[in-house]
């Protein structure tokens, strides 16, 4: 068997064209709360070209393409790590008040419910 | 067979983490689930980066002698990259995201231009069609790179004013027509017999030098307050730099995890655009310059100062609060502050609710982590479509460091740089109270009318002081009464 991966010109353009689809469609249902974690998520999700530059520099048989390499993978690195370290610190801060249920009902897609741990009960109002 | 074996575990790790990825994004679509969601994607991309260390056992002939360097330098470079970024990014500052975010992103840019550098100075690339698409991806991410960093600079604030240079767009049309000429030429001279004027590593290297200023050029010109735009370009741009270098590199884990972050910028992009009610072209490409301010049009009333702790009474026995947060907020980083403030008010059974305009400071949605970072309840905060016929029902409006995005001239005049901005209706409230540090016009050089109208009044001041200040006058008040 050969696992040798080998996309022409027209594969490619097809994996294009059906991911562009549903990243429009997936980044569409985000509410506008969540956009800078997601910005900082898929800014995350890019930062998987450190496996490209790892290839590349583990490719290497120069000492130009060696240095060259060696950029690609300390910044690939580096867009990895931080993507993930900032989105993670963000969204762990979202917190929602006493009332989620009523909150959820009116926001949240059907059939989810708030964790416990993830509410944050403020005091009630004084009546 | 070590070879089909390496690639096959290769192959389905990488299938996996394209899953992970996109079921990781697919959970952002709410507060409750998206913690688990970075997570998830967080385990697809380790997987995915060290099954990558398995293609040792299939790399090319020429470059086995060099592998156990390779390695070395592979695994160094991993390990020095992630500490220094991990250790940056849980030490960031909240106020501070927008410019981690554009370093963060400027570094997958360079990232995706340095592989394509390889490819073409290796002249690994074979063909019109790869020769081409290397090419496009480190244009884009060279641009992506350079123009990160500016905007990176800009945010941090060593840039302080956008450069309006006369004749400076149709500079860069040039140096862009210029870019795409060199790369046109180096892939008709080396797959075909055209005669060499210079010999191609040098026609890479001006290309390079090219596209990087490009970035540069590009987005100097463009001012603070279309930053989100900005950021989201690049965002979209590094992600097709990706996406364009994995098919380069026939990996089609890139081209998925690329393609769905320049489609989520694309998207983000145009509603920010929306937002503001210009076209992206626009923003990019043709900044609000010194000379699109107007003269000052006749307004009527007059800027009504009042201290900090009327307001803060005031307020306190208010039914009904709105908070429209802006820029000014994330600055003088009072949003510990003003929670602090708002749990007065709510003890004392005001309602209060935050109010956020789309394109309130820096980022897409930077004054919602904000206010999540002082530990406001998300359900409290409200974004603008949802939130904007409450304002007439509404005792108090109280606007913190925002301008442009509470300007009620986008509604009527038609001459101003902003009209048709969608805009938060504060000035439909009974009574609004403006939290400003001077006297100074917001980004976009326009006079706010809603700060002379009648029912505005304007506190002076830091926002966290303020904040501060009319807490404490409501703490001297005494334990809230009962109230009805």
């Amino acid at each position: 068997m050969n696992f040798q991966i080998d996309i022409g010109g027209f594969i490619a353009l097809y994996i294009f064209m059906v991911t562009a689809f549903a990243g429009w469609v997936i980044i569409g249902r985000v509410p506008a709360i969540l956009h800078t974690p997601l910005m900082s998520g898929s800014n995350f999700v890019h930062g998987i070209i450190v496996v490209g530059g790892i290839f590349t520099l583990l490719n290497a048989t120069t000492p130009l393409e060696q240095a060259i390499g060696f950029i690609a993978v300390l910044l690939g690195a580096g867009n990895v790590a931080g993507g993930f370290a900032v989105t993670q610190r963000m969204l762990a801060m979202f917190k929602t008040s006493g009332h989620a249920a009523e909150h959820h009902a009116k926001h949240a897609r059907p059939g989810k419910r708030a964790k416990p741990t993830a509410v944050k009960a403020i005091k009630a109002k004084k009546a | 067979m070590l070879v089909t074996i390496s690639q096959a575990i290769v192959g389905s790790i990488d299938l996996m983490a394209a899953f992970l990825l996109m079921f990781g994004l697919w959970r952002m679509s709410s507060p409750v689930t998206a913690p688990s969601g970075i997570l998830v994607a967080g385990i697809g991309m380790l997987a995915a980066i060290l099954a990558s260390f398995l293609y040792v056992f299939s790399v090319a002939a020429a470059a086995r002698s060099h592998l156990p360097m390779n390695i070395g330098l592979a695994g160094g470079a991993l390990v020095l990259g992630v500490g220094v970024a991990w250790w940056g990014g849980r030490k960031v500052a909240i106020t501070a995201m927008p410019q981690a975010v554009a370093l963060f992103n400027g570094m997958g840019g360079g990232a995706a231009a340095s592989i394509a550098a390889v490819e073409l100075f290796g002249l690994k690339t074979h063909g019109a069609i790869p020769l081409t698409v290397t090419l496009l991806g480190a244009l884009i991410g060279s641009i992506s790179l350079s123009g990160s960093i500016i905007a990176w600079a800009k945010l941090d604030a060593l840039l302080k004013k956008p450069l309006h240079l006369r004749g400076l767009q149709v500079f860069n049309g040039v140096v862009l027509l210029v870019a795409l000429c060199v790369g046109g030429y180096i892939v008709l001279t080396t797959s075909t017999a055209l005669t060499q004027v210079l010999p191609v590593p040098q026609l890479i290297e001006i290309f390079f030098g090219i596209s990087l200023m490009y970035g540069v050029l590009m987005t100097l010109p463009i001012g603070g307050a279309d930053m989100p735009v900005v950021i989201s370009v690049y965002n979209a741009f590094t992600g097709l730099a990706v996406g364009l270098e994995g098919f380069v590199l026939q990996n089609p884990a890139l081209m998925i995890a690329g393609m769905l972050v320049g489609a989520a910028g694309l998207l983000l992009t145009m509603l920010m655009a929306k937002a503001m009610n210009r076209s992206v072209a626009k923003i990019l490409f043709m900044s609000i310059g010194p000379g699109a301010k107007r003269k000052r049009s006749a307004i009527k009333g007059s800027l009504k100062p009042v201290q900090a702790s009327d307001a803060g009474i005031f307020m306190r026995y208010a039914k009904s609060v709105i908070i429209c947060p802006g820029y000014g907020l994330a600055v003088s980083q009072g949003q510990g502050k003003l929670y602090d403030f708002v749990k007065l008010l709510q003890a004392a059974g005001v309602s209060v609710k935050f109010a956020i305009h789309p394109v309130a400071g820096r980022m897409p949605g930077q004054m919602d982590v904000l206010l999540a970072e002082a530990g406001v309840p998300y359900d409290l905060i409200v974004q603008l479509a949802d939130i904007n016929e409450e304002f007439k029902t509404t005792d108090v409006a109280l606007v913190i460091g925002a301008n442009d995005t509470v300007n009620p001239e986008a509604r009527t005049d038609k001459t101003s740089p902003i009209f048709g901005m969608p805009i938060l209706n504060a000035d439909q409230a009974k009574k609004c109270y403006v939290i400003k540090r001077g006297n100074g016009n917001g980004y976009a050089g326009i006079v706010n009318p809603l700060f002379y109208a009648d029912n505005t009044y304007m506190v002076y001041g830091d926002a966290s002081a303020v904040c501060v200040a009319m807490a404490e006058a409501i703490r001297g008040l005494g334990a809230p009464a009962a109230a009805a």
